[in-house]
């Protein structure tokens, strides 16, 4: 842009008048659409339209009859109770030992970062399965009796390990404490995005290190902790399922005994995914506003929830006014815009 | 005789094998205005550091208000201050930095209010009183509910001030408050200091702001190479600085 110079008279520039604006045509997205509704019709038809003959009787293919009937069931919904709390304390625990983990590992103490280094080394370096059986199998192997007390010293207590680690037992404490070793690196990478130079006005406000953790660092990071954190805890939800090997009574475990009583196995494995399914669609859902709570204070414009995208797309269908007139770039009387 | 509320004697700090300070010696009146200069690098952010112990010396003396930074005397013997007693210590001292470093998770308000309530466990209501009315006094009384992102720099940095203020401090440590700020902000951050300079508080500022320095500042130092080169009433070394290299320097940013 030039700045005129002097009181020279402004160029004559007028607006050309009212246009009529015509929109780019998109002939791709159409044909894409339609591809997509083609498709999206045969899933409907073959899954709740379409039949197949199994053993000379003709039957809906799906069965969805039979899925309804265990959707329900009382041994299903004790499966669901145990998924969900095995979810919750191996997410719980996760993440408590993962803030601690990553605290360890970005201490200026060697023996505090290194065996903190050596942890999540040995968990994530170990397939979840493996640590699971390990915790029911192994554990009664190695120690048949657990002793409280004083290391090298008198034991207080002492108890047969089979009668302690149930099934239940072992397979939160392998989940929790192979969690704990991905939430580590999870809260590790939220810790060390947050700018130094917060700790240092935290500090010279006097603030201890553990203030300034709890209250600077950490909200400030859990911009960056929590999208992980959801998808951690939406896999945890899918991931419990492996506590079958260990004879735990969780969902899936539920569903595949009665599958094994009654040879109803698509069916039961519908089920299932329809449970697991659901619950991870909750998760989603409050893992959208919880992103949204942390995100305050940032640059960006939070985004908006589905009922405000609602609100938006509706009033976007009405026609938008063009504007008739265009304002002139040139103000005379005014040299600089402000 | 007044007990000087900063007193450094042949105070030395190294990073590894770098020297970056090498045997500072420098006093502070209360109530003195001390303007430091000196080219980057010169370990002007590194002596403030140590003053309110984000940095520990590794020679030397340093003592604020007649207290050793970062130790107590006892007999003949120098017991190191505990976690808790350095951050006592440090809520005594201000500092602003130059990039602000305010909070962004935090309203403006919550943002001053977080050392009274948090380190001096001052109760919400009188600490929020408080803070309004420092935000009166640097100009924001209108910005209280909003967030840093929404501030200008110019305004953030006033923000930054009253949020060290309102520790009450008795000493206020600046690192070049205004080298971050699009020329036009600049002013309004130094009228903010030039106002706290006539109430009476004791401040060090690193600044590349000449003018201030010889206008507000008591005192100019002028260090380079980790050493204090010059020192004086700021409109003598401006004016005519003795040294060679303060010559140099200030030749270069007049
Ligand atoms: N934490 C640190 N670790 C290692 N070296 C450092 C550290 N902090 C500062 N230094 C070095 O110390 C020297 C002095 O730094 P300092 O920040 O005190 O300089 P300054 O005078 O404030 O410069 P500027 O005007 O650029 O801010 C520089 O060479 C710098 O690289
Ligand atoms: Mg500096």
């Amino acid at each position: 842009m030039t700045v005129p110079t002097g009181p020279s008279t402004p160029p004559e520039r007028k607006p050309s008048g009212p246009h009529k604006t015509v929109p780019v045509r998109h002939p791709g997205r159409w044909a894409a659409s339609g591809v997509i509704l083609v498709l999206v019709a045969m899933l409907v038809n073959t899954l709740f339209f379409s039949g197949v003959v199994r053993g000379g009787v003709e039957e809906g293919r799906f069965q969805w009859p039979i899925v309804w009937k265990y959707l329900f069931v009382t041994p299903v919904l004790k499966g669901i109770v145990v998924t969900l709390e095995l979810t919750v304390v191996a997410m719980v625990v996760g993440i408590v030992l993962g803030v601690v983990l990553a605290v360890m590992r970005l201490s200026p103490n060697r023996l505090l970062s290194g065996s903190a280094w050596i942890y999540i080394w040995f968990f994530r370096g170990t397939p979840v399965l493996v640590q699971l059986t390990f915790w029911y199998v192994g554990i009664t192997y190695l120690y048949p009796t657990l002793t409280l007390g004083i290391p090298f010293g008198p034991a207080f207590y002492t108890v047969n390990a089979n009668s302690l680690v149930t099934t239940f037992i072992a397979a939160a404490l392998g989940l929790s404490l192979n969690e704990g070793a991905y939430m580590a690196e999870i809260v590790r990478a939220g810790i060390i995005s947050v700018d130094e130079g917060q700790t240092e006005a935290a500090q010279s406000l006097g603030m201890r290190k553990s203030q300034t953790l709890r209250r600077i660092v950490i909200p400030q990071a859990m911009r960056i902790i929590i999208p992980p954190t959801g998808n951690e805890t939406i896999s945890m939800l899918k991931t419990t399922s492996l506590v079958i090997v260990i004879a735990g009574a969780d969902l899936f475990a539920a569903t595949q005994n009665i599958s094994n009583a009654n040879y109803q196995i698509v069916p039961l494995l519908l089920v299932a995914s329809l449970w697991y399914l659901f619950f991870t669609s909750v998760l989603t859902i409050g893992q959208f506003y919880v992103e949204r709570h942390y995100a305050r204070g940032s640059s960006r414009a939070l985004p908006p929830t589905p009922l405000q995208r609602l609100r938006q797309d509706l009033f976007r269908i009405r026609p938008q006014p063009v504007p008739a007139v265009v304002e002139p770039t040139w103000l005379p009387g005014r040299e600089r815009a402000p | 005789m007044t007990v000087p509320m900063v007193e450094a004697l042949q105070v030395r700090k190294s990073f590894g094998r770098l020297e970056v300070l090498k045997g500072i010696d420098l006093t502070v009146d209360p109530g003195e205005v001390l303007c430091l200069i000196g080219p980057s690098g010169s370990g002007k952010s590194t002596f403030l550091r140590c003053i309110n112990h984000l940095e520990k010396i590794d020679g030397g003396e340093l003592s604020v208000d007649g207290e050793l930074v970062g130790y107590r005397r006892s007999g003949d013997k120098l017991y190191e201050l505990r976690d808790r007693e350095v951050c006592g210590k440090r809520a005594e001292i201000g500092m602003v930095f130059q990039r602000f470093n305010l909070f962004p998770h935090m309203s403006v308000l919550d943002n001053v209010t977080s050392g009274p309530v948090r380190v001096q466990k001052e109760s919400s209501t009188t600490a929020n009183e408080r803070a309004r009315h420092l935000l009166e006094r640097v100009g924001l009384a209108d910005k209280v509910a909003a967030y840093p992102n929404q501030l200008s720099g110019g305004q953030q940095q006033r923000v930054a001030i009253a949020r060290a203020l309102a520790m009450s401090p008795k000493l206020m440590l600046f690192d070049e408050p205004t080298s971050a700020l699009d020329p036009e902000l600049v002013g309004e951050v130094l009228d903010v200091m030039r106002g706290l300079a006539e109430d009476g508080m004791t401040m060090i500022v690193v600044t590349h702001e000449m003018g201030f320095a010889r206008e507000v500042g008591d005192t100019m130092v002028f260090m380079d190479g980790g050493v204090v080169v010059e020192s004086g009433d700021p409109k003598v070394v401006l004016t005519s600085p003795q040294h060679e290299r303060t010559r140099a320097f200030l030749s270069k940013v007049l």
